[in-house]
Parts: structure tokens; C-alpha cells; sequence
């Protein structure tokens, strides 16, 4: 840890981390950050993972029993209404 | 009712997705089909992140589009169509982990410091950072490997793009809450990150 005197320790400054990732402070200015490179490197990572995130696509496909399922049930919700509707 | 084979997924025009819309309120299978095509890997992906089970996931895009079925005369295109399937999902999925009696927070790990020379977490963790690159399947094994109150925070908002205030009124968490399970499911994901390819070098 490489640190400033007055400035804050990597254990205070993690603490505040989660209030201060996403709000508007430009942390690349922020103090500890300036002078602690292991700080500066974590956020870096939780900015790459963020982004990585970002980047997921939704790709995955549903087997075909999914489909065949809801047609199953849609039909037998559709027949049970119309029985219903002769018996009235 | 005649078993139709939803068609090939591709995006559609506003315009041709809300006569698609009209036409399943009307009551058209084959539209329905249409709509289930369109939209069947974002919910399924979306369940399936969110839960990290592949049958259940198959379970809860069931049910998902199940609901659609039954709601989609209410859908009055006050918001976009997806947006609102979305928020469907979600519902479905957070009343189904109701249900099954799992905390939808994960209780808060201490953050320690890691001892010396460890990679793990913490604030003592000074091992090589990650590169400007993350491998997709990594980041997808990691997510599902969280505990899934972390998981939850980080699908609705770093993949889904929620804001925090809207994912703590869906897990009835303050938003506090929400952001502090962001940032340790991310911490989290930066160690296994780290540790997945010396893993997988394992025989």
C-alpha cells in the first residue's frame, strides 16, 4: 500500500467504495486513488468485470420442450374454457 | 388448436412487433408463436442468470411466457413491450425464490484482509489485475457460481441495466442494500476471475 499522509487508508477508502462507484465523484481523481496503486488497480478490474457484464448477451436458447409445454397448457386452458362455456 | 413450430427468431420493426402484439391479443397462436420466438433467449437467458439452474430456468420461461399469455390483453404499450415482458420475468422468477424461502440478500461477508501472498479478496488483495478482457464463459461460470442474493443485484443491474433504486423496490431492500451486494458480487467475481484459469490448468 502506497499512502498518502492524511489521506485515506485502502480499508476506509474500500469501505466507501460501494456509495462511491456510481455517483458522479470522478473516482480517477479521488486522492487514494491518485496515490494507491492496488486501490487503483481493483477499480480498474470492478470497472472491466462491470463493462464485461454489460457485453453478456442474452444467446442462450430454451430446449424445444419449453415451447411444446406452453402450447400443452394454452391447449388445455383453451378446452377447459370452452367445456365451461357449453355447460353454462 | 394445430402445434406450431415457433419460427426462427429475428428482430422485427416496431411497427410489425406491435401488430404482432395486437394479433395475440386478439387471440392468434401463430402470432403467440411468433412473439415466444422473438423473445425466448433474453427471458430464458435472463431466468437462467438470475437463478443459475438450468430447470428451473426452463420451469420459469415456462411460466413467464405462461403469464404473458394470460396478461397480455392488459399490455397497453405504455412502456416498450420488452421492457414490460422483463418486468414480468423478473416477477416471475423473485416469486418463485420467494417461495422456495430463499433470502433474495445474501448476508454480507466481512471483508478481511487476505493474508500475505494470498489472491483471495479483500483489501489486501495486490495480485496481478485482471486484463482489459474477460473471457465470456468465465464471467458466465462465475455469475453462476455467487451466492444468490449477490447474484440477483449483479444480473438486474450490470446485465439488465437496472438502477439500484428500481432493484431495491423489486427485493424490498434499502438501497444501500443493493449497492453493497453489487459491489461484493463484483468483488467476488474479480477473485474467481483471477483463480478460473489456474483451475482449469489443473489435469
Amino acid at each position: 500500500m502506497t499512502q498518502e499522509p492524511n489521506s485515506l487508508s485502502c480499508q476506509e477508502f474500500q469501505a466507501q467504495l460501494p456509495e462511491l462507484i456510481g455517483s458522479s465523484e470522478n473516482l480517477a481523481m479521488n486522492p487514494h486513488i491518485q496515490h494507491c496503486a492496488r486501490c487503483s488497480s481493483l477499480l480498474s478490474d470492478l470497472k472491466t468485470i462491470a463493462e464485461a457484464a454489460r457485453e453478456l448477451l442474452p444467446i442462450m436458447e430454451p430446449p424445444e420442450t419449453v415451447w411444446k409445454h406452453i402450447e400443452s397448457v394454452i391447449r388445455d386452458e383453451q378446452g377447459s374454457r370452452e367445456s365451461e362455456g357449453r355447460q353454462e | 388448436m394445430p402445434q406450431v413450430v415457433p419460427a426462427e427468431s429475428a428482430a422485427l420493426p416496431r411497427s410489425s412487433e406491435s401488430e404482432v402484439i395486437a394479433l395475440v391479443q386478439a387471440g392468434d397462436h401463430l402470432a403467440f408463436a411468433q412473439l415466444y420466438s422473438l423473445h425466448k433467449r433474453r427471458i430464458y437467458s435472463l431466468c437462467l442468470r438470475m437463478v443459475g439452474n438450468v430447470a428451473e430456468a426452463e420451469d420459469l420461461t415456462q411460466e413467464s411466457f405462461l403469464l404473458l399469455h394470460r396478461k397480455i390483453s392488459t399490455f397497453r404499450g405504455d412502456s416498450a413491450f420488452s421492457t414490460w415482458l422483463h418486468r414480468l420475468a423478473i416477477n416471475v422468477v423473485l416469486m418463485h425464490l420467494r417461495k422456495k424461502g430463499l433470502p433474495l440478500i445474501s448476508m454480507d461477508e466481512a471483508m478481511e484482509p487476505a493474508p500475505e501472498g494470498n489472491p483471495g479478496r479483500g483489501f489486501g488483495a495486490s495480485d496481478p489485475a485482471l486484463s482489459g478482457s474477460i473471457d465470456r464463459m468465465a464471467l458466465e461460470r462465475a455469475v453462476t457460481d455467487l451466492p444468490a442474493g449477490y447474484r440477483l443485484v449483479f444480473v438486474l443491474h450490470d446485465v439488465e441495466g437496472y438502477e439500484h433504486h428500481e432493484i431495491a423496490t423489486m427485493l424490498n431492500c434499502s438501497l444501500g442494500n443493493s449497492k453493497s451486494q453489487l459491489h461484493k458480487a463484483r468483488l467476488k467475481l474479480r477473485d474467481a476471475l483471477r483463480t478460473y484459469p489456474r483451475q482449469e490448468a489443473r489435469p
